[in-house]
C-alpha cells in the first residue's frame, strides 16, 4: 500500500466511524461534536483532492456556520428529559435494513467505476499554475453565473423565512 | 494513485449510514444531522469525480450544494422551533398532528 492509499485509508476509515457515531449517539451535543470532527475529515480529503478552496469553504460553512446553528437550536430548546429516552424508532431495524441494502446495491453498481476520457481542460497542472480560487471563481462568475444569481435569491428567501418561521406571533 | 472507485464507495457508505439515521432516529435534530450526512457523502462523490475527470463542474456544484444545504438547516430548524413553542416535543415519532 502506498502512501497516498494508506493516508486515504485512514481517512474514509475515520469518516465511517465518525459517521456511525453521529447517527447513534443518544446526546444531540455530542452528535454535532463528532460532526465536526467529521468536517474536518472531509476537508482534508478535499485537500487530497487538490480543491483547496472547498476545503476552507467546508470548514468555514459547514463547521463555522451549520454546526453553530445546530448548537443553538439544541441550546434553546429544553431537551434534557429526552436523552433518558430511546434513541429509535420502533421501525429501526428496518431503517438499518434499507441502509445495509443501499450500500450493498451501490457497491455493487459503482464498486468498478472508473475514469473514461476525454478529460476536462483542468489538469492539476493548469489549477496549480493560477491558483485553484482563481480557477473556480473564473468558471463560477462566466459560465455558472445565472446559477450563482438563483443560489443567492435562495439564501435571501432562506433568511427571511428563518425569521417568519420561528418570529414570536404578537396578537 | 489512489482509484476513483474507493472514493465512490466511500460515498455512497456514508450515504447508507445517513439513509439509516433518517429512518431509524426519534431526535429531529438528528434527523436533520443525517440529511446534511447525505448531502456531505454526495459532495465527497462530485469533488472526486471533478479532480479525475480535470474538469470544474462538480467543485462548482459543490458549492451549490453547500448553499441548498445551509438554507435547509436554516429553514428546517426554524419550523422545529416553531413546532416546539406549540407541542414541546422533538420525537418524530410524537409528531403525528396530521393523523387525525
Amino acid at each position: 500500500m502506498t502512501l497516498p492509499q494508506a493516508f486515504f485509508a485512514y481517512i474514509g476509515g475515520m469518516i465511517v466511524v465518525l459517521s456511525l457515531l453521529v447517527v447513534t449517539r443518544k446526546n444531540p451535543v455530542h452528535s454535532v461534536m463528532w460532526m465536526l470532527l467529521l468536517f474536518v475529515h472531509i476537508a482534508a480529503l478535499y485537500l487530497f483532492l487538490n480543491a483547496e478552496f472547498l476545503a476552507a469553504i467546508q470548514i468555514i460553512v459547514y463547521a463555522g456556520a451549520i454546526l453553530v446553528l445546530f448548537l443553538f437550536v439544541i441550546m434553546l430548546l429544553n431537551l434534557r428529559k429526552e436523552e433518558t429516552e430511546k434513541r429509535f424508532q420502533r421501525q429501526w431495524p428496518f431503517g438499518a435494513g434499507i441502509g445495509v441494502v443501499l450500500a450493498v446495491f451501490f457497491v455493487l453498481i459503482v464498486g468498478k467505476i472508473d475514469v473514461i476520457p476525454p478529460l476536462g481542460q483542468y489538469s492539476i497542472d493548469a489549477i496549480r499554475s493560477e491558483g485553484h480560487i482563481m480557477t473556480v471563481g473564473k468558471v463560477l462568475y462566466t459560465e455558472f453565473l445565472l446559477p450563482f444569481e438563483i443560489a443567492s435569491l435562495i439564501l435571501l428567501v432562506a433568511i427571511i423565512g428563518a425569521v417568519v418561521l420561528a418570529k414570536k406571533r404578537v396578537e | 494513485m489512489v482509484p476513483l472507485s474507493w472514493y465512490i464507495v466511500l460515498s455512497a457508505i456514508v450515504f447508507s449510514i445517513g439513509v439509516f439515521g433518517f429512518l431509524a432516529r426519534r431526535n429531529l435534530i438528528i434527523v436533520f444531522m443525517s440529511v446534511e450526512l447525505m448531502l456531505n457523502s454526495v459532495n465527497i462523490s462530485l469533488v472526486a469525480f471533478s479532480h479525475y475527470l480535470q474538469s470544474m463542474r462538480g467543485q462548482i456544484l459543490v458549492f451549490f450544494i453547500i448553499t441548498v444545504a445551509a438554507a435547509e438547516a436554516a429553514i428546517g430548524l426554524a419550523i422545529l422551533i416553531a413546532f416546539y413553542r406549540n407541542n414541546p416535543t422533538i420525537k418524530v415519532d410524537e409528531i403525528n398532528l396530521l393523523k387525525g
